[in-house]
């Protein structure tokens, strides 16, 4: 620019290409630069939203057919002389196999697949141990026998996958597990309408299974232990996290002692979780001997990583509470202590609740101290019986139990995994929305 | 009695004060409240405050106390005979309290008599069984000196738990009556409250110390443990890694922090300049209406449980990057689980982290700087090149720091998307571990806590501690110093 001017000066004659309407090389070199430049950033911007949809399709790519299972649906009748029959013999459930193979056989005829040979060892290998699930539920409900009963059997986890498309047809060679023959039975089988998608409630409501039967596997059990934990972590972190932040933010001198508080809080947030993990199992574990495994120990060791988000967030809201609301307070009579708990903390108290949901969030999903504290490696196949049994008993929780089924060598676990992780995203999701829709609704601009 | 009882009767004994002392008070100005020097209510928690506080400060202090004190005086008992077995005292004692516990579980399941449960000798019955039928299952059999030392322990234990209970509740009653003789009506009750809840609250402000104190307390006497097992300059200078549970194990934290600055460099090279030009863009370029719908977007991804990347990094991106470079093609890779994918993977998290500390301080420095520049004649990228990101570079720089010790500190990634072996090498396509994953591989098999191979977890986390906290201090001294200079 002031090359310009100095050149322009001594020759007054109009020279090409210095016009205000025609750019020269030198302003086509720089709006091209902040043209890139603006570019650069929206890629960046498009980067990060490109992750978070390739993240989101394929949780719910691979995490939503856990929800369906493949089942068999069988009329099934069962008289008295065939049970009685059944049960004098030695192997009983190979007996109730039989029956269960002709049941089925007739059902394909009488859909019109009659031509589809169903023998025992592929019913073994597409449905696994029909033969027990049968014997169990007559000897259960005998009164049963002899009426027209409707069985619901699951197929098993490799037909669910090969028929949501994650296992093909060339896998399958050489696997005693399931063979390409039986295959065209699982075809027949869906054609026919007699195996079909149906959503499966046991991943909702069940508990844990053992490594062998990837299909029963259920995440009821650690969601609750999973309640357990987070309820020990609002019973103690918000009174303790409200306590101090009234403490720091009202009453708390200019001194040593209370730079110290602070700078311990803000190191506390940053201190990588593993090593509350640590924390807990060298204090709650070792020193104080409380259960392994135990929900309570795991809310004790969310509790303290917890605190300080919870004490951040409501010394903020403590702090957008205008002075003057406590200098009326103070006016009328009121003690400093009766200001800030008559007058302050009910209008913070939206902004507490908000904090406190988003900590709770944040507690819900971390997994890296549980691992410390043993919530894995083990099979939580239990629900726990009340509440001290649901403090004190091992139990698992949601991202733990992700993670063991991660563990595990059978891939059947993963499609288990995405869906734990799909329900612990809907509770995370639906915490962070009750959060923000109290913050909209509750919220003052002074 | 069982301690929940006692809590439940020191709480209503409470409850009787709060109800007496308002009454008490009350009742001494015949129902005239303006006598009173505080409001009625005010008399009443007094009364319950000095019942409950003492009394149940006092339990929680016993408690954690009383397992000390028992352990020393048994403990003291078993110094010869773990001597002459040639066992660890922390070992037996471990046994010690196994067989006590089961003994209690036996007696309250009606299998043993409480007399039997303390006279039974070794000689005569065999404990592992009949302990078993109560449905206690021990390891080894035990020994008469264990078997002696527990019941021991259970006799202190008893005694202990009875006096407890008894001096908990003499002070609660204590308490009750001291604050009954003071609700007289010239009382100042409502200050007493008041300092009370005060020093409450100041008790609660304290627990962030404690937890300080707690965690390093607990990491600096196992590190001092383990490295009495183990010889310190080894750990910190060996280049193999390789624990063995039978003994003989080679502890070199090299190799391990090889593996977490390798990851760590790599989550900063996708996320730094990601999240700066995207905090960039939305801070200078984006309209109102882009900026409302990316921002959230993106902070999203900070949302998302550290689980779910490592799942991701484990089941897409491991496989994805195998397809690209795994022996079909060039060959640089043999297993889903590398550097590559848990750096990746480690990126995508700290996007959001980047640009929300990056958006913060470039939306602080001042539109005086920008006026000025625009100006000069200065294009909108040139300002921002050249005013504005060496105004926020000391900011920027701490974000970057904070950003590093979260990679460090990360554990779910890289324990499920980098693998379980400890090398030193260039290659981002193989296998390498970190001190996380290490931490949790050493604490979570079926190890003795006080052998050296699983101690050495707690030099790992004294190591990962010193590491996180000294970028952390750094960056939030460099964050304020940035901050007052434009304030």
């Amino acid at each position: 620019m002031t090359d310009a001017t100095a050149s322009a000066a001594p020759d007054a004659a109009p020279r090409r290409g210095k016009s205000i309407v025609t750019q020269d090389t030198n302003t086509r070199k720089r709006n091209a630069a902040e043209k890139r430049f603006q570019t650069y950033g929206m890629i960046a911007i498009g980067i990060g939203v490109f992750f978070l949809v390739a993240l989101t399709w394929s949780i719910l790519r691979s995490g939503l057919p856990a929800f369906t299972e493949t089942a068999v649906t069988v009329e099934f009748n069962l008289s008295q002389e065939q049970f009685d029959e059944a049960e004098s013999q030695v192997l009983k459930t190979a007996a109730y196999e039989g029956f269960f193979v002709r049941a089925l056989q007739a059902q394909l005829n009488e859909e019109g697949a009659g031509d589809v040979q169903v023998e025992e060892d592929a019913v073994g290998r597409i449905m696994g141990n029909v033969g027990s699930q049968i014997r169990e539920f007559y000897r259960a409900n005998q009164d049963q026998l002899g009426q027209e009963v409707s069985f619901t059997v699951p197929a098993s986890s490799r037909v669910d996958r090969y028929l949501n498309g994650a296992l093909s047809r060339e896998d399958l060679t050489n696997s005693r597990f399931l063979e390409p023959e039986d295959l065209d039975i699982v075809d027949r089988l869906v054609d026919s309408g007699v195996m079909a998608n149906a959503f499966d409630w046991t991943f909702i409501t069940g508990t844990d299974s053992g490594v062998d039967n990837p299909g029963g596997a259920g995440i009821g059990a650690s969601v609750i232990g999973s309640f357990f934990m987070m309820f020990v972590v609002l019973v103690l972190a918000l009174p303790i996290g409200v306590a101090a932040s009234i403490y720091l933010e009202e009453f708390a001198p200019q001194n040593k002692f209370t730079d110290l508080i602070e700078v311990n809080i803000s190191n506390l947030a940053a201190v990588p979780s593993i090593v509350f993990g640590i924390l807990g199992l060298a204090v709650f574990i070792q020193f104080a001997h409380l259960p392994q495994s135990a929900p309570l120990v795991g809310g004790l060791v969310l509790t303290l990583m917890t605190l300080p988000t919870i004490i951040i967030s409501t010394r903020a809201s403590l702090k957008s509470v205008p002075p003057s609301i406590r200098a009326a307070a103070l006016g009328v009579g009121a003690s400093q202590m009766q200001a800030v708990f008559h007058h302050v903390l009910p209008l913070a108290a939206p902004g507490i609740l908000t904090g406190t949901i988003i900590g709770l969030a944040q507690a819900l999903g971390e997994t890296a101290p549980l691992l410390l504290i043993g919530m894995v490696g083990f099979v939580a196949r239990q629900y726990p019986d009340g509440l001290a049994s649901g403090l004190l008993d091992p139990n698992s929780a949601m991202p733990a139990q992700i993670y063991t089924w991660a563990a595990r060598a059978d891939p059947a676990f993963y499609e288990k995994a995405w869906g734990g992780i799909i329900v612990l995203l809907v509770f995370l999701l639906f915490m962070n929305a009750l959060a923000i829709f109290l913050r909209r609704k509750f919220e003052r601009r002074w | 009695m069982s301690t929940t009882l006692v809590v439940l009767i020191v709480l209503a004994l409470g409850a009787a004060g709060y109800v007496l002392g308002r009454g008490r008070a009350l009742r001494e100005v015949n129902g005239d409240q303006r006598r009173l020097h505080s409001l009625p209510s005010y008399y009443g928690t007094n009364v319950a405050m000095k019942t409950v506080v003492p009394a149940m400060l006092l339990m929680g202090i016993w408690l954690l106390a009383q397992p000390l004190i028992v352990e020393t005086s048994v403990r003291g008992d078993l110094q010869d005979e773990a001597e002459r077995q040639n066992r660890s005292v922390s070992l037996m004692m471990s046994d010690v309290r196994r067989v006590a516990n089961g003994l209690d579980v036996a007696v309250s399941q009606g299998v043993m008599t409480r007399e039997r449960a303390s006279n039974m000798r070794t000689e005569f019955t065999d404990v592992r069984e009949r302990l078993g039928q109560a449905g206690v299952a021990l390891g080894s059999d035990v020994t008469s000196a264990v078997l002696r030392a527990a019941q021991r322990y259970r006799a202190i234990s008893g005694r202990a738990d009875l006096l407890r209970t008894g001096v908990v509740l003499a002070l609660a009653l204590a308490g009750l009556a001291f604050g009954l003789r003071n609700s007289t009506a010239g009382y100042r009750a409502r200050n007493v409250v008041e300092s009370g809840i005060k020093i409450l609250l100041i008790l609660a402000a304290c627990i962030a110390i404690l937890t300080t104190i707690g965690i390093v307390l607990s990491l600096v006497f196992n590190t001092i443990e383990f490295f009495r097992l183990y010889p310190a300059s080894e750990f910190f200078f060996s280049t193999t890694w390789s624990p063995s549970f039978g003994g003989g194990s080679e502890l070199g934290i090299i190799p391990l922090l090889w593996g977490t600055l390798y990851i760590s460099v790599i989550a900063l090279i996708v996320a730094v300049p990601i999240g700066l030009f995207a905090a960039i863009y939305l801070s200078e370029y984006a309209s109102k209406r882009t900026r409302a719908i990316a921002k959230p977007a993106i902070e999203i991804l900070a949302g998302i449980p550290t689980i779910v990347y490592g799942l991701f990094a484990l089941l897409t991106i491991g496989p994805l990057l195998l397809r690209v470079f795994g022996d079909q093609t060039v060959g640089w890779m043999d297993a889903g689980t590398a550097v590559m994918t848990a750096g990746l993977a480690m990126g995508i998290m700290l996007i959001p982290f980047v640009s929300s500390l990056s958006d913060d301080i470039i939306n602080a420095v001042p539109q005086s700087m920008r006026d000025g520049s625009y100006g000069l004649g200065a294009t909108q990228s040139e300002t921002i090149r050249q005013v504005i990101l060496p105004a926020a570079l000391p900011g920027i720089v701490g974000a970057i720091l904070l950003a590093a010790s979260r990679a460090i500190g990360e554990t779910m990634i890289v324990v499920l998307g980098a693998g379980a072996a400890a090398r030193l090498s260039l290659n981002p396509f193989e296998a390498m571990t970190t001190v996380t994953a290490k931490i949790v591989s050493q604490l979570t098999g079926d190890s003795d806590f006080r052998s050296a191979e699983a101690l050495v977890a707690f030099a790992l986390g004294m190591t990962l501690f010193v590491v996180t906290l000294a970028l952390n201090v750094a960056a939030l001294y460099i964050v304020r110093k940035y901050r007052e200079q434009y304030e």
